[in-house]
């Protein structure tokens, strides 16, 4: 069964293909949505086609669909139609389908389960990337801010975390927040940091 | 509160469920109006058919097409409400264009020269001009054949339409890949202000009052729920009254600029809504009255002849195998009853009919209604025919001879 894969996250599309692989499926296709990419897949002639539902490129295949001769009519699933849960599960997952009409349900189902997982496994780990981005991120700016605050009011390092933590706490704002405030008037002083 | 969640695409003429929200109708309504951003008209349409959201800002002929089952994820679709009329700019790179009349504010003014123009300049070009269209079942692309077909063009054969997404026009156009495209607001206008694009023909010029994005549900949901369908239409009433007020524009514009609705510019944005178009990069705009209406006029009023004239158009073009009960189907889904019910007695001007005679007004009319003051804009298409929805047959004829 020839899959393609319509995608250019390449981390997401390689765990898909990856997932694919180990559950024994050797003919599968990356193809990024760009340029004449639905040519592509009117070559490739795929027995299965998987999208990200969030790409604006799903109505370009879907015309390709329509008007291509070179492929059997495609058509668009969720893994179980007559599941209700099961589409939202798609649909939260972010993952279309277009089958070839007439592949049989029980040999589609196990590939469509398995990309809504690692579709799934795909956002879990880029929620984690973003989340430790931002934590780096926020950690810097108020050590920042401390060093700012030693520098300037003569104050120890604890003694500097204290001062911003109150400060947010009357303000009603992160700490990271004002941290940020004080690099930005510190930089339009000109003071060092 | 009853929660309703509806899903739009990035566009201008999104701006009544926008409005809505951020303006507040909706919660004095009782409704707490979550929108729900979608990139494609593929995933909108998934999310309304399998239910994750109630409504959607949807093209109105993919309203019809997926009811008639010629979409993916076939059902039956309803639209009470029309969220807009007219909007709809084509444009072509300076290259093509150059062939058209350099003096813009005609080119725009005369579409039957511009047409006849654009047949002419086909043919001198260096390829078959490749042409970005947003979706088969769109008014833009329907609007695009109407006119080119007047001169003769079959637009199947003497051009390539490729389907592309509104905000990956400007880029395929920048690339080369395309030579011009007809989409919503404001992504022409974009294209137009980084000196990618010229308009070259403007919706309203081609069919005064043209339909265009409809408020779609599930007809079940819709049956299910008359009480929140009525409330949630009295305040996009509401909302839309608000966004045709040309004070409102500014912040409308800024409204509709902000990341999770169009994430474009206010200056991209206002154009359209102001009527003062960019046609060509660097030169002073042109006025197009009635560019993108909301309200005026009954805008809202969803007419089955606008369903019918969209069905006269797929069967024009062989997307639609004509018969009584797909007719019959297509105008339904144009909820006029819906429309008057909920609107009743909220002082809403209301149509007494619900077909009319398109583009037989050249002039305002008022017209008898159920409430004081209704006035129909003018409604002309640009070759004088004038489309009877009693006849489609009839109609479709003057297009064979």
């Amino acid at each position: 069964m020839r899959i393609v894969i319509v995608d250019d996250t390449g981390l997401r599309a390689s765990i898909l293909e990856d997932g694919l692989a180990e559950a024994g499926f050797d003919d599968i296709h990356i193809v990024p949505p760009r340029g004449g990419f639905v040519a592509r897949i009117e070559r490739l002639a795929p027995d299965v086609v998987l999208m990200d539902l969030g790409s604006p490129s799903r109505d370009t295949l879907e015309e390709m669909l329509v008007v291509s001769r070179a492929l059997a009519r495609p058509i668009a699933m969720f893994v179980d139609q007559s599941d209700d849960a099961m589409i939202g599960a798609a649909i939260d997952a972010g993952v279309s389908a277009y089958v070839v009409d007439g592949l049989r349900k029980e040999r589609v189902k196990p590939i469509l389960d398995l990309a809504i997982r690692r579709f799934n496994a795909f956002a879990r780990l880029q929620a984690e990337l973003d989340e430790a981005r931002t934590v780096i991120a926020d950690r810097k700016a108020i050590d920042r801010a401390k060093a700012i605050l030693m520098k300037s009011r003569n104050l120890s390092e604890p003694d500097a975390y204290a001062l911003l933590r109150s400060t947010a706490m009357n303000q009603g704002r992160r700490i990271v927040e004002v941290a940020e405030a004080l690099i930005t008037a510190s930089d339009l002083l000109g003071g060092a940091s | 509160m009853t929660r309703i969640s509806a899903a739009f695409l990035p566009l201008t003429d999104s701006a009544v469920l926008v409005a809505a929200r951020e303006k507040g109708f909706a919660a004095r309504q009782g409704i707490e109006l979550d929108l729900v951003r979608s990139e494609s008209w593929a995933t909108l349409r998934d999310r309304l058919v399998y239910g994750q959201v109630q409504a959607a800002h949807m093209l109105a002929p993919l309203a019809i097409g997926v009811t008639l089952g010629l979409s993916q994820h076939p059902a039956s679709l309803s639209a009470p409400f029309k969220l807009s009329v007219n909007g709809n700019l084509f444009v072509m790179g300076a290259e093509f264009a150059a062939a058209l009349d350099p003096d813009i504010a005609r080119r725009i003014e005369d579409p039957v020269a511009t047409a006849h123009d654009f047949a002419a300049a086909i043919g001198l070009y260096r390829r078959k001009p490749v042409i970005g269209i947003v979706h088969r079942f769109s008014c833009h692309a329907l609007l695009l054949r109407y006119w080119l077909g007047y001169a003769g063009i079959d637009p199947d054969r003497d051009l390539v339409l490729r389907v592309l997404p509104p905000s990956l026009m400007g880029a395929a156009l920048g690339a080369g890949e395309i030579d011009g495209f007809i989409a919503g607001e404001p992504w022409n206008t974009a294209a137009v202000q980084e000196g990618l694009a010229e308009i070259v023909m403007v919706g309203a010029r081609v069919w005064q009052r043209g339909v265009e994005k409809v408020l779609a549900m599930r007809t079940g949901w819709m049956e299910d729920n008359p009480d929140t369908v009525d409330r949630l239409l009295v305040a996009l009433d509401r909302a839309a009254s608000w966004c045709d007020e040309p004070a409102h524009h500014d912040e409308l514009a800024d409204l509709l600029a902000r990341e999770d609705y169009v994430g474009r510019s206010a200056e991209t944005i206002r154009p359209t809504l102001t009527g003062r178009l960019v046609v060509r990069p660097g030169e002073a705009p042109v006025e197009v009255p009635a560019a993108m209406l909301f309200h005026r006029e009954a805008v809202g009023f969803p007419w089955r002849s606008h369903a019918l004239w969209i069905y006269s158009q797929l069967v024009r073009w062989g997307m639609a195998e004509p018969s009584p009960e797909a007719e019959d189907q297509a105008a339904a889904v144009f909820r006029s009853d819906v429309y008057r019910r909920a609107l009743a007695g909220t002082g809403a001007p209301m149509p007494g009919a619900s077909l009319k005679v398109e583009g037989a007004l050249s002039e305002p009319m008022g017209v008898g209604s159920h409430s004081a003051g209704l006035t129909l804009g003018p409604d002309r298409f640009f070759d004088g025919r004038v489309f009877d929805p009693a006849d489609i047959e009839g109609y479709l004829a003057t297009f064979r001879t």
